[in-house]
């Protein structure tokens, strides 16, 4: 290169700063482009000098994290009761969303699920018993994360609930998440009492077997596949999942029919799936964990493996970090409110559901989900320009996710720690909005951003990984 | 009077967006002031100082923005702030039906992504993140137009030597002029491509030169600024002596000109050393060195003798000449004054060059000068905000320029800083320089003409006009406004300081 090769080239001009300087360069040599600029973030001194000079390290590991991610073939091969699968469980443990957190600390609706999840277990006849049973001590808390699960919302797993079981027959590690509730008043909002708790029998006295038994007759259902298919016709998995709740329910019905000797339970069983258009979030979930934890501990890698919030605090964790978690406040989601509620009523952010996004899927592939634009300002443009933001800082292109009206390009996977820094630009969430009170349930949703705080804890920790 | 703020966290805005903001605001009726800041320690320490600075906006850092509104009631406060969300809320543009246009990129490598062949990146974030986003540009393989001032000086060699390395340039920082492949780059006149390349230490000095070719009928292959420091030997010319090969090795360059205020002598060595190997005639003007050609103008007309093949020798006897009937003009008017005003020469000047130049062209007539940016045997100010005797002003210089846009785009200091001098009886003449081009003001006669109007029933005002007739102001019509409010108009900075000093040698003189 010498500065005679730029006098015999046009004119190409990155403008930073002032907009002025490139509408005079657009007059003279077209085009240009304008950076969409802001101060970088407040990172230790040195962590931007050290992750450049390890730059090539770094992008080698990610290489290897992000074909471990996309190789991942995650297929529901089973359901059975947490207490007899979920690694770690036991008696005494209640699993809950996001990064871990003290009773003290946890906010109303994760609370409100402790109660519900607690006289379900018949270990308290009253809210007041639960919750004195709850702050006793005697009950040991810790992040679905940790165990292998997933969580919506509060994200509450108790010992004797059924947990779906993906498998990821690529590297053969397990991921769990319980089934859907549906809507209304349940327990991942919060919700406690007789009708959650009479749900929650239902889904385990009757459901569960049902399920069991025409699993066990279908044989492991590729959801890598299902959640393709999804996307094409207009899921984005997450806030959206009336296409794949209808997939899924194509592929179970006949085993149901055929294993199900009770016509009432079958029927009922196929109902409570047809009617709720959530069913399949509790699958795309733990297809998402399936993929993302064999990345967990690649050494160097600046690919974020798990985001997830608690309704108290967001965490994330890292491939190169291995099992630490960054965390900071979550925020109160800027959604859309249902009618009679405002933000003044809103929970922060809670649910482990963020896991979709993580995996390339929910916010990030909304050009996928036209009919869910309301969320994102209402346009079709809108949603497109979500996602295509997105590939600003992700490392790759799922091989299997695709969005149509962007000319079927793979979705954007794999967040780089280092990007979302340096480009000071968070990823983008799909959410549901919990109430701040237990029970009351869902009042909005919408998109939120993820705050910037678990990002910069988690790249500076890069960085003295890798000094 | 009301005061009242708002902060919108996590908002970013450059901040001449933001100045231009807060002149709107200001401009809301029973708005008293009005301010629109970055929540940086610079600009809240600006914001004590005007008693703005709001007990909301102290926990407040530098991602969040400011609005500090000082009002004479309520109405007018809701007014500005209504403005403000108005010219904030950043307009979103409807994108073609089923077409997504893609996101501005976040990063220079991201927009080097989207733009094939690109060549270049302008930077003119504020001077703590521009070496930063230099680097970033260079990594990328970008020559760098490097627009910020306050860069250090570690970060500037360290940048320059990368560039160097690479075969890239940095031009700047603080570099305000380019014109590269016919682009005029941030502060830049539109020129004809022609046979002369330049190489400038000094902005506005690469625009007069630049103007006085163009408009002496030749034109210029490039024009390279490389900013001030580059010629110190602490920099050692890094940028200086790359952009001199390349015009050497350039083809369609015929006649390289070189304009930097005097180099230090390390430098000054290292450039002399590579002239005497370059075949091309190199004519050189260091502003306040005393070497000849010793103003702009000047050398500007024998690299373009140089280009026509015409002899450059002829060119100072020229000058002399036009020297002598700007006296001979100077005589005329004077006599025809009753009672002048005055004894005092005050020039208010927008360009740093000009500042330069105006004291090596008035120091022979006038003798002792004052300046805040003194040079030679002038002497600094007491007190840069009142002129004393003859008087060069440099409004460019950081004091003037702290939370204020430069004073080529705004006028509202000058023109208060005019109407100050012309008030003043020891004012004789106010000397004043425009210029045009992009990044300037598009409408300074309507900036002008109005106080022009009034200040030169009292005292001559005398504009010298940096720009040519392609200009996106429209020169000679602006000359011509300025004129029929009273101004004496010339259309080199050099002009319009010989003729202000023999205005105010002969007012004195009249006055004996």
């Amino acid at each position: 290169m010498s500065l005679n090769d730029l006098f015999q080239s046009p004119l190409r001009a990155v403008n930073v700063g002032i907009e002025t300087f490139k509408d005079t360069v657009d007059k003279f040599a077209p085009p240009s482009v304008q950076v969409d600029w802001r101060p970088p973030v407040p990172v230790a001194p040195d962590s931007e000098k050290i992750l450049a000079k390890r730059a090539a390290r770094i992008e080698k590991a990610n290489r290897k994290a992000l074909d471990i991610i996309q190789s991942g073939a995650p297929r529901l091969v089973g359901i059975d009761i947490a207490l007899n699968v979920v690694p770690g469980m036991t008696k005494d443990t209640i699993l809950h969303s996001g990064p871990p957190i003290t009773w003290d600390r946890m906010c109303g609706p994760m609370r409100g699920g402790i109660i519900g999840g607690l006289m379900y277990e018949g270990r308290a006849k009253t809210p007041e018993e639960a919750e004195k049973l709850a702050a006793s001590g005697k009950i040991k808390y810790s992040p679905c994360h940790e165990h292998g699960c997933v969580g919506p919302m509060a994200g509450i797993v108790t010992p004797s609930m059924p947990v779906m079981i993906v498998k990821n027959e690529k590297f053969g590690n397990l991921a769990f998440c319980t089934l859907n509730e549906g809507l209304g008043k349940v327990l991942r909002y919060g919700a406690y009492g007789e009708d959650v708790t009479a749900r929650l029998k239902w889904m385990e006295q009757t459901l569960y077997p049902v399920l069991k038994a025409a699993l066990a007759a279908s044989g492991p259902i590729d959801l890598k596949n299902m959640i393709a298919q999804a996307l094409h016709m207009g899921d984005e998995v997450h806030n959206r999942n009336r296409a794949g709740t209808s997939l899924f329910y194509r592929a179970i019905a006949p085993f149901v029919i055929q294993t199900c000797e009770n016509r009432e339970d079958a029927a009922a069983a196929l109902n409570f799936i047809n009617g709720n258009d959530h069913f399949f979030l509790n699958l795309s979930m733990p297809a998402c964990k399936a993929c993302l934890d064999p990345a967990i501990g690649v050494k160097g890698s600046s690919i974020v493996v798990t985001m997830c919030r608690n309704g108290t605090d967001f965490g994330i964790r890292l491939a190169g970090t291995g099992p630490a978690w960054f965390t900071a406040p979550a925020e109160v989601p800027d959604a859309l409110y249902f009618a009679g509620f405002t933000k003044a009523d809103a929970n922060p952010d809670i649910g482990d559901s963020a896991i979709t996004e993580t995996g390339g899927l929910g916010g990030f592939a909304i050009a996928a989900a036209p009919a869910i634009v309301q969320f994102v300002g209402g346009t079709a443009a809108d949603a497109l320009r979500y996602s295509l933001s997105m590939y600003e800082i992700t490392d790759d292109e799922s091989r299997m996710y695709q969005i149509p009206a962007l000319d079927f390009r793979g979705t954007p996977t794999g967040i780089d720690v280092r990007k979302v820094v340096e480009k000071n630009m968070v990823p983008v969430i799909d959410t549901g909005v919990a109430h701040k009170k237990a029970g009351i349930g869902q009042v909005g949703a919408g998109i939120v951003s993820a705050p910037m705080g678990p990002f910069q804890k988690a790249y500076d920790a890069l960085a003295q990984a890798l000094k | 009077m009301n005061i009242a703020g708002r902060t919108k966290q996590g908002f970013y805005f450059d901040s001449v967006t933001l100045m231009r903001v807060g002149k709107e605001l200001s401009a809301v009726p029973g708005v008293i002031e009005a301010s629109v800041v970055m929540a940086t320690d610079a600009n809240k320490s600006i914001l004590d100082m005007s008693g703005l600075l709001l007990d909301e906006f102290k926990k407040c850092g530098d991602q969040d923005l400011c609005v500090a509104v000082k009002a004479k009631d309520q109405t007018a406060l809701d007014a500005a702030f209504a403005k403000a969300d108005e010219l904030l809320s950043k307009k979103k543009k409807p994108a073609a039906a089923g077409a997504a246009a893609a996101p501005s990129p976040r990063d220079i490598p991201g927009a080097v992504a989207q733009l094939e062949g690109a060549n270049m990146a302008i930077i003119s974030v504020a001077g703590r993140y521009a070496a930063r986003e230099a680097r970033k540009a260079l990594e990328a393989g970008l020559n760098v137009m490097l627009f910020s001032d306050n860069v250090s000086l570690e970060d500037e060699l360290e940048l320059k030597k990368e560039a160097h390395k690479k075969g890239l340039i940095v031009m700047g920082p603080d570099c305000g002029t380019s014109i590269i492949n016919g682009v005029p780059l941030c502060f830049a006149n539109v020129v004809p491509q022609g046979p002369i390349g330049v190489v400038g230490a000094s902005g506005t000095g690469t625009q007069e030169v630049t103007c006085v070719v163009a408009n002496a009928g030749s034109g210029i292959s490039q024009a390279i600024g490389t900013g001030g420091r580059d010629v110190k030997d602490s920099i050692g010319g890094i940028s200086f002596l790359d952009a001199l090969d390349a015009l050497a090795a350039d083809d369609a360059t015929k006649v390289i000109l070189l304009v930097s205020k005097p180099p230090q002598p390390g430098v000054m060595k290292k450039i002399d050393a590579r002239i005497k190997k370059i075949k091309k005639p190199v004519v050189k003007v260091l502003l306040g060195s005393g070497e000849a050609p010793k103003t702009l103008e000047h050398a500007a007309l024998m690299a373009v003798a140089y280009a026509k093949g015409e002899d450059p020798a002829a060119v100072g006897p020229a000058q002399e000449l036009r020297n002598a009937e700007l006296a001979a003009l100077a005589q005329k008017i004077v006599s025809r004054k009753k009672a002048p005003q005055g004894r005092y020469l005050r020039g208010l000047f927008s360009g740093g060059s000009f500042v330069a130049e105006a004291q090596v062209i008035l120091a022979p007539i006038l003798r002792t000068l004052y300046s805040n940016a003194p040079l030679g045997d002038s002497k600094p100010m007491k007190n840069d905000w009142k002129p004393e005797r003859n008087c060069i002003i440099d409004l460019g210089e950081d004091e003037f320029t702290r939370g204020r846009a430069h004073p080529m785009i705004d006028f509202t200091l000058r023109n208060k800083m005019i109407q100050e001098v012309a008030d003043d009886p020891e004012t004789a003449v106010i000397l004043l320089d425009l210029v045009l081009g992009y990044g300037s003001n598009l409408d300074p006669a309507a900036e002008w003409v109005p106080i022009l109007k009034t200040v030169t029933k009292k005292v001559p005002v005398v504009v010298g006009i940096t720009g040519t007739d392609a200009d996106p102001q429209p020169r000679l019509a602006i000359a011509e406004a300025l004129r029929k409010a009273g101004a004496l108009v010339e259309f080199t900075n050099g002009a319009a300081c010989r003729l202000a000093g023999h205005l105010t040698a002969e007012i004195v003189k009249s006055k004996r």
